[in-house]
C-alpha cells in the first residue's frame, strides 16, 4: 500500500503528460490533484502507522543494478524519518497542485506543468524512501531534472533557460561529490544498502582510506564527499548560486521545490546518514561551519534584495543553514523539526508572494508595490502568519524549532558550536528585519505601482487561498504539536532506529539545561529585528536610502550577492569555453591534424610530385631503377634467409 | 529447430540474400528505389527477429562460446571459419541487427539518389558487423573487421556532405594504418601458435616481451576505432560528412569494434601487456573525457558536438575495460550498448532537423519546441540519457565504470567523474540553443513535427533506453559469467607470470 504513495504521483504525471491534449486542462488538474490527494491521505496513514506506532518497514520491489558484489534494489525504506518526509512532501505538494490550478490558469501549457509537478513529487518520494545510496541518487538527480524542467518552464524567457541550466549544473557539481561518496562507501563497506552500512560503520571507525594524495579517516572522507552533494542540493555556501536564479520559475514551483522539499534533501541526507555522520566528528564540524556561515551570508544578502521572491529565496538559503548546523551539532531531530515547520511557513510565504504577484499582474519588484494590505487582506493576514512563524514569534512553529536548534547548538559546548550559536542568534535578528521589511514594502505605505496595474489588483480565487489557509494552520500549530516528538520526552520512542546519536553527542537532551538567557535571546532578537524594520520602513522611510548611499560599498557588496556569480562566471564558465575553443582549434586542428593526417598527406603529395619526375620516359632511368631493386632483393634474400 | 542449426551464419549472411534480390530489381528509377527500400527493410527486420533467438537460446550460466560453428577452411593450416557468441559479444550482435533496420527507415526519404546501391551497401555493412562480432577465428575476424570499412567508406564518400572525400579518406587512412599493424601481429601470432582459433589463442600465453609488441600492434588498430585521444580527429569529420544513417552506424556499432577488440584480444591474449599498459590507457582516456568535453562545449556544428561527445563517452568505456574488475568491465560493455543506442538516436535527432532545414549549424535553430513538441520530448530523453541521468541506460554504464575506476584508483575516478559535469554542460547548452527560446527565425516558422515514420524509429529506442535504465538485470545477467571468467583468467595469467619471474 505504501508503494502507492510513491507511484500515484508518477501515474498522474504520465497521464497528464502524455494525454494532456485529450483530457484537457481540467482533466489534467483533476487527475494529478486527485492522485496527489490520495497519496497524501496514504502518507498520513503511513505517518500514523510507521512513526507513531513504530512499524518501520522496507518494501522490496525488484533488482535494479547487480554487478559483482554490488547489488542495488528498487526498495522503499519507510521509518520515522521517511514518514515525516512523506508527510511533508505529499501535503505541501498537494497544496501546491491545488494552488496552481488558480495560479496557472492563464497559461497555455497546464497539462505539462502539472505533469512536471507530479513527476517532481515522485522523484522526491523516491529520494526519501531510498533504502540504498544509489536509489537515493536516482531521486536526487530525478528532483534535479524536475527542477530543471520547472525552472525553465517558460522556455521562451532566456533568463529562465539560463537559470535552469545553472541549477542543473551546480547540482551536478554537488552530485559529483555524492557519486564519489557512493563509490567510496562501496569500496569501504562492500555494500551500498543503508541498513548494512549502518551496522558496519562502528567497525570501521579507525580505518584509513587513501583518497587522492592523502590518507585519512575513511568515514570522514566518505561523509565529506556525500556532504558536497548535500551542499549542492541544499544551496549551501559555495554551491548556492543557483537557488536565487531558480526564482525564474513559476511561483508554485518555488514554493514546492525551492523552499519546502527539494532544497531540504541535503538536510534529510545528513539525518538519514546519522549512523555514519556520528563516527565522523570532523565532518560534523564542517557541516556546522558551512551551515552557520550560509545562514549569515544568505540573511545578509536578503537584507538588500528588492525582488519579493529573491528575498524569500535567500531566507530559505539562510534557514537551511540553521538546519545544517543543527545536524552538525548532532541535533538531527531539531534539524528535521525545523525542516517540517519551515516547509509549512516558507511554502505559505512563497504562495502568498505568488498571490501578491498574481494580484500585481506579474510584478515582482517590491519597490513598485506597497499599500496592498487593504486590497488583498486575506493574503496579507496569511503572509503575516507566515512571517510571524518564520521570525520566531512566541508559540508559533518557527519559535519552537529555531529555539530548539539554538539551545542544542549552545549545549554542544565547542568552539564551532558557539560560532554557530552566536551566528544563529544574530541571524534571528536579521531574519526578523528582512521579513518585516518585505511585509512593510509590499503591504504598507502608498501603492507605487502604475495606475493600470493598480486597477487590476484583486484578491486571489478560493482555489488559491484555500491551500494558503491549510499551510497557515500548519505554520501556526506544527511547532507546538511536534515539540513533544522532536525535542520532548517522546523523542526516543518516536524516532526508533531512524536516527543515531552517540551518547556523548546528545545535545537535544542537554538543551533543557541551558541558561535562561540562551532561551530568551532568540525572542529578544526577534523583537530587535522587528522594531528596526518598523523604524526603518514605517517611521523613517528615508533612512534605508540614506544608509545605502552612505555605506555604498557594503550595500553594493550585499546587493550583488558577494560577487559570487561574477567570480564563478570568470573562473568556470568563461574559462571552460576558452579552453574548449583553444583545444579544438589549436589542439585538434593545428597539432594533431597538422602533424597527423594533414601533415602526412601534404608530405605524400610532395613526394608523389617528385615521384612523378622519376617517370622521365628515358629507358636507362627505368633500367637503373630495376637494377637497384634487383640488388636490394638479392641482398635481402642472402642476409634475410641466409642465417 | 536443432542445436546445430547455424543461427549465427544465418544472421550474418541473411542480409546478403537481400542484396541479391535488390540487385535483381528492374524498372525505372522510382520503382527500383522503392523496391530496394522495401527489400532492405524486409530483410533487416527478419534478421533482427532471428537474432533475438540468439538471446533466447543463450545460456547465461556458462562462459563458454555458444552456438559454435566450425569449418576447416584451408586443409592442414588450422585456419577455419569459426563462429560463436559469449556473454560479451551477444549484445553487440543484437545492437547491429537492431540499428540496421532503424537506419534503413531513417534513410527512407533522406536518400534520393542511387538508392539501390545505398541499400546494398547497408546490407553488406550489416553482414560485416555481425560477422565480426561472431567470428572466433582471428583471420575471419580480420576480414570482417576490415570489410566493415569498405561499405562505410563508400557510404560517406558517395552520399556524404560537401567535404565527404576529405572525410572519407581521413577515415580510411586512420583506420587502415592501425589495421596494417594488426595484420602483422596476427601473422606473428599464427606463426608462433600455429592456429588462428581465438579460443585456442586465448588459452596460450605468449612470452612477455612479445606480448608488449603484439599488444601495441592491436592497440594501434583498436585505439583508432574507439577512438581514443589523440587519434580521434577522423571521427568529427567523418560524422559531419556522413549521411544520418551512416553516423548512426558509425557511432552505434563501429566505435564499439575497438572496445570489443580490447575485450576479445588484448586482455585475454596479452594479459601481462594489458596490465603493463593500463596506466597509459587510463591517461589517454581521462584526457579524452576532459579534452573532448571541453571541445564539445565550443562547437557550433550540431553533429560535430555529438561526435566529440562520443569520444568522451568512449573514454569511460576504455577506463572500464582496463580496470579489470566486474563493475568496470560490465559497466564498459553496458556503456557501449547504451552509447550505441543513445548516440545513434542523437544522430537521428540531428537527422530529423537536417532533413527539414539542410543545415547542421546550431545557430540556425532555436525555439523548436514551439512547433515540434514531440521532437523536443524525444530529444530531451536522449539528452538526459547522454548526460547519464539515473533510470536511463546512460547512468548504469557510467556509474559502474566509475565505481570500478574508484576501486582501481581514486585519482582516476575523480578525473573521470568530472566528465559527468562537463557532459551535462554541453548537452544542456546545445539543447537550449536548439529547442528552447522564442521561435524567431523566418524559415523555421513552418517546420513540422515528427512524422509517423520518425515516431516509429524513435519509439523502440526510447523504450530501450528506459528499460536498460530501470531494469538492466536481463543485460547484466547475461554478461556476468563471461566477464567474471575473463577476469579470472586474467588474474591467473598474471599470477603465473609473476611465479614464473620469481622462479628465475
Amino acid at each position: 500500500m505504501y508503494a502507492a504513495i510513491v507511484f500515484l504521483p508518477l501515474v498522474g504525471a504520465l497521464i497528464a503528460g502524455f494525454f494532456g491534449k485529450i483530457i484537457g486542462d481540467r482533466g489534467a488538474h483533476l487527475v494529478t490533484c486527485i492522485f496527489m490527494a490520495a497519496s497524501m491521505l496514504l502518507g498520513a496513514i503511513c505517518f500514523y502507522d510507521v512513526a507513531l506506532q513504530q512499524n518501520a518497514q522496507t518494501i522490496q520491489l525488484f533488482t535494479w543494478i547487480e554487478s559483482g558484489n554490488l547489488k542495488a534494489e528498487w526498495a522503499l525504506k519507510i521509518d520515522t524519518l521517511t514518514a515525516i518526509m512523506i508527510l511533508v512532501v505529499t501535503s505541501v505538494s498537494t497544496m501546491v497542485h491545488v494552488y496552481s490550478i488558480g495560479y496557472m490558469h492563464h497559461d497555455p501549457h497546464n497539462p505539462r506543468f502539472f505533469a512536471y509537478l507530479s513527476l517532481f513529487t515522485f522523484a522526491m518520494l523516491m529520494l526519501v524512501t531510498a533504502d540504498n545510496l544509489v536509489q537515493m541518487f536516482f531521486g536526487w538527480e530525478g528532483v534535479g531534472l524536475a527542477s530543471y524542467l520547472l525552472i525553465g518552464f517558460w522556455y521562451q524567457k532566456p533568463e529562465a533557460n539560463a537559470a535552469a541550466i545553472k541549477a542543473f549544473l551546480v547540482n551536478r557539481v554537488g552530485d559529483f561529490g555524492f557519486a564519489l561518496g557512493i563509490f567510496g562507501t562501496y569500496l569501504l563497506f562492500d555494500t551500498i544498502v543503508l541498513d548494512e552500512i549502518f551496522i558496519l560503520a562502528p567497525k570501521y571507525v579507525d580505518t584509513e582510506l587513501t583518497f587522492l594524495w592523502f590518507s585519512a579517516d575513511a568515514i570522514t572522507v566518505l561523509t565529506m564527499l556525500l556532504f558536497i552533494g548535500a551542499m549542492g542540493k541544499s544551496a549551501q555556501l559555495g554551491l548556492h548560486t543557483w537557488l536565487p536564479d531558480a526564482m525564474e520559475g513559476p511561483t508554485p514551483v518555488s514554493a514546492l521545490i525551492h523552499a519546502a522539499t527539494m532544497v531540504t534533501a541535503g538536510v534529510f541526507m545528513i539525518a538519514r546518514l546519522s549512523p555514519m555522520m556520528e563516527y565522523a566528528p570532523d565532518t560534523l564540524t564542517v557541516v556546522t561551519l558551512i551551515g552557520a556561515t550560509t545562514a549569515i551570508f544568505a540573511a545578509s544578502v536578503g537584507l538588500c534584495q528588492n525582488d519579493i521572491k529573491r528575498v524569500i529565496a535567500y531566507s530559505t538559503c539562510s534557514q537551511l543553514g540553521y538546519m545544517f548546523f543543527a545536524c552538525g551539532v548532532s541535533a538531527y531531530s531539531a534539524g528535521i523539526y525545523h525542516l517540517l515547520t519551515h516547509a509549512f511557513f516558507k511554502a505559505l510565504l512563497f504562495l502568498g508572494a505568488g498571490s501578491v504577484i498574481h494580484a500585481m499582474s506579474d510584478e515582482q519588484d517590491m519597490t513598485k508595490m506597497g499599500g496592498l494590505r487593504k486590497r488583498i487582506p486575506l493574503t496579507y493576514w496569511l503572509m503575516i502568519v507566515g512571517t510571524l512563524a518564520l521570525t520566531g514569534f512566541p508559540f508559533l512553529s518557527g519559535f519552537y524549532s529555531k529555539d530548539l536548534i539554538l539551545e542544542a547548538t549552545f549545549a554542544r559546548d565547542t568552539g564551532v558550536g558557539y560560532y554557530a550559536f552566536y551566528i544563529g542568534i544574530f541571524v534571528a535578528g536579521l531574519t526578523a528585519f528582512y521579513s518585516w521589511r518585505l511585509i512593510f514594502m509590499t503591504f504598507h505605505g502608498e501603492c507605487r505601482a502604475p495606475k493600470s496595474v493598480q486597477d487590476k489588483i484583486h484578491e486571489s480565487p478560493i482555489v488559491m487561498t484555500l491551500p494558503l489557509i491549510f499551510l497557515a494552520v500548519g505554520a501556526l500549530f506544527s511547532g507546538k504539536l511536534g515539540y513533544e516528538f522532536f525535542g520532548g520526552d517522546s523523542m526516543k520512542a518516536f524516532w526508533g532506529d531512524a536516527l543515531l546519536v552517540l551518547k556523548e553527542n546528545r545535545t537535544i537532551e542537554a538543551a533543557s539545561g541551558v541558561p535562561m538567557w540562551v532561551v530568551l535571546l532568540p525572542t529578544i532578537m526577534f523583537i530587535v529585528g522587528t522594531s528596526l524594520a518598523f523604524y526603518c520602513y514605517q517611521l523613517k522611510p528615508d533612512l534605508p536610502k540614506t544608509l545605502s548611499s552612505k555605506f555604498s560599498g557594503i550595500y553594493q557588496f550585499l546587493l550583488n550577492k558577494w560577487y559570487f556569480d561574477e567570480l564563478y562566471d570568470l573562473l568556470f564558465v568563461r574559462s571552460a569555453f576558452w579552453f574548449g575553443h583553444a583545444l579544438w582549434k589549436k589542439g585538434d586542428g593545428a597539432v594533431i591534424d597538422g602533424l597527423g593526417p594533414d601533415g602526412i598527406s601534404s608530405i605524400v603529395r610532395r613526394l608523389s610530385g617528385q615521384a612523378v619526375r622519376l617517370q622521365s620516359g628515358f629507358l636507362y632511368h627505368y633500367a637503373f631503377a630495376m637494377m637497384i631493386g634487383l640488388i636490394a632483393f638479392a641482398s635481402w634474400y642472402i642476409f634475410g634467409f641466409g642465417n | 529447430m536443432t542445436d546445430d542449426w547455424p543461427i549465427l551464419s544465418l544472421v550474418t549472411f541473411l542480409p546478403l540474400v537481400g542484396c541479391f534480390f535488390i540487385l535483381l530489381t528492374r524498372g525505372d528509377d522510382a520503382t527500383v528505389a522503392r523496391n530496394s527500400r522495401y527489400i532492405a527493410l524486409w530483410t533487416s527486420v527478419p534478421t533482427f527477429l532471428i537474432s533475438l533467438l540468439i538471446w533466447v537460446k543463450f545460456d547465461p550460466s556458462t562462459a563458454n562460446f555458444q552456438m559454435m560453428e566450425s569449418i576447416e577452411w584451408i586443409e592442414g593450416t588450422n585456419i577455419g571459419y569459426r563462429m560463436g557468441v559469449d556473454g560479451i559479444s551477444i549484445f553487440f550482435v543484437l545492437l547491429s541487427t537492431l540499428l540496421t533496420p532503424i537506419c534503413i527507415l531513417a534513410s527512407w526519404e533522406a536518400i534520393e539518389h542511387r538508392v539501390r546501391e545505398y541499400m546494398v551497401a547497408f546490407l553488406i555493412l550489416e553482414t560485416m558487423m555481425v560477422g565480426m562480432f561472431c567470428a572466433l577465428d582471428i583471420l575471419v575476424f580480420y576480414i570482417f573487421f576490415e570489410g566493415v570499412l569498405i561499405p562505410m567508406f563508400i557510404i560517406i564518400g558517395v552520399w556524404g556532405g560537401a567535404r565527404r572525400v576529405y572525410a572519407s579518406f581521413k577515415f580510411f587512412l586512420y583506420t587502415l594504418l592501425g589495421s596494417v599493424l594488426m595484420l602483422i601481429a596476427i601473422l606473428v601470432m599464427y606463426f608462433m601458435a600455429g592456429t588462428t582459433d581465438i579460443v585456442a589463442l586465448s588459452k596460450l600465453s605468449f612470452p612477455s616481451d612479445i606480448q608488449i609488441w603484439l599488444w601495441l600492434a592491436f592497440f594501434a588498430s583498436f585505439a583508432v576505432k574507439v577512438p581514443m585521444w589523440p587519434v580521434h580527429t577522423w571521427l568529427p569529420d567523418a560524422h559531419v560528412e556522413a549521411p544520418t544513417a551512416g553516423s548512426v552506424i558509425l557511432a552505434g556499432v563501429l566505435l564499439k569494434m575497438g572496445g570489443y577488440g580490447f575485450l576479445r584480444f588484448s586482455i585475454p591474449m596479452f594479459p601481462e601487456a594489458s596490465d603493463f599498459f593500463s596506466p597509459l590507457v587510463f591517461a589517454l582516456s581521462v584526457v579524452a573525457i576532459i579534452y573532448t568535453s571541453l571541445v564539445a562545449l565550443a562547437q557550433d556544428d550540431l553533429k560535430k558536438l555529438i561526435a566529440y561527445s562520443s569520444v568522451a563517452h568512449m573514454g569511460f568505456v576504455t577506463i572500464g575495460i582496463f580496470t579489470l574488475n566486474s563493475q568496470g568491465l560490465e559497466g564498459a560493455i553496458f556503456q557501449m550498448l547504451s552509447h550505441g543506442i543513445v548516440s545513434g538516436a542523437l544522430f537521428l535527432c540531428v537527422g530529423v532537423i537536417y532533413d527539414r532545414m539542410h543545415t547542421r549549424e546550431i545557430a540556425a535553430y532555436g525555439g523548436l519546441v514551439n512547433r515540434m513538441p514531440k521532437y523536443a520530448l524525444v530529444f530531451m530523453v536522449f539528452t538526459m540519457a547522454s548526460v547519464g541521468l539515473p533510470a536511463t541506460s546512460g547512468f548504469v554504464g557510467e556509474f559502474l565504470v566509475l565505481l570500478g575506476a574508484f576501486y582501481y584508483n581514486t585519482w582516476l575516478a575523480v578525473f573521470a567523474t568530472t566528465g559527468v559535469v562537463l557532459g551535462a554542460a554541453y548537452m544542456l547548452y546545445v539543447y537550449r540553443r536548439i529547442i528552447f527560446g522564442k521561435l524567431e527565425k523566418e524559415n523555421l516558422m513552418s517546420i513540422s513535427d515528427l512524422s509517423y515514420r520518425e515516431i516509429i524509429i524513435f519509439v523502440p529506442l526510447v523504450l530501450l533506453v528506459f528499460w536498460m535504465g530501470v531494469y538492466p538485470a536481463p543485460f547484466l545477467d547475461v554478461m556476468s559469467v563471461s566477464v567474471d571468467n575473463l577476469i579470472k583468467n586474467f588474474n591467473v595469467a598474471l599470477e603465473n607470470s609473476s611465479v614464473h619471474l620469481a622462479s628465475h
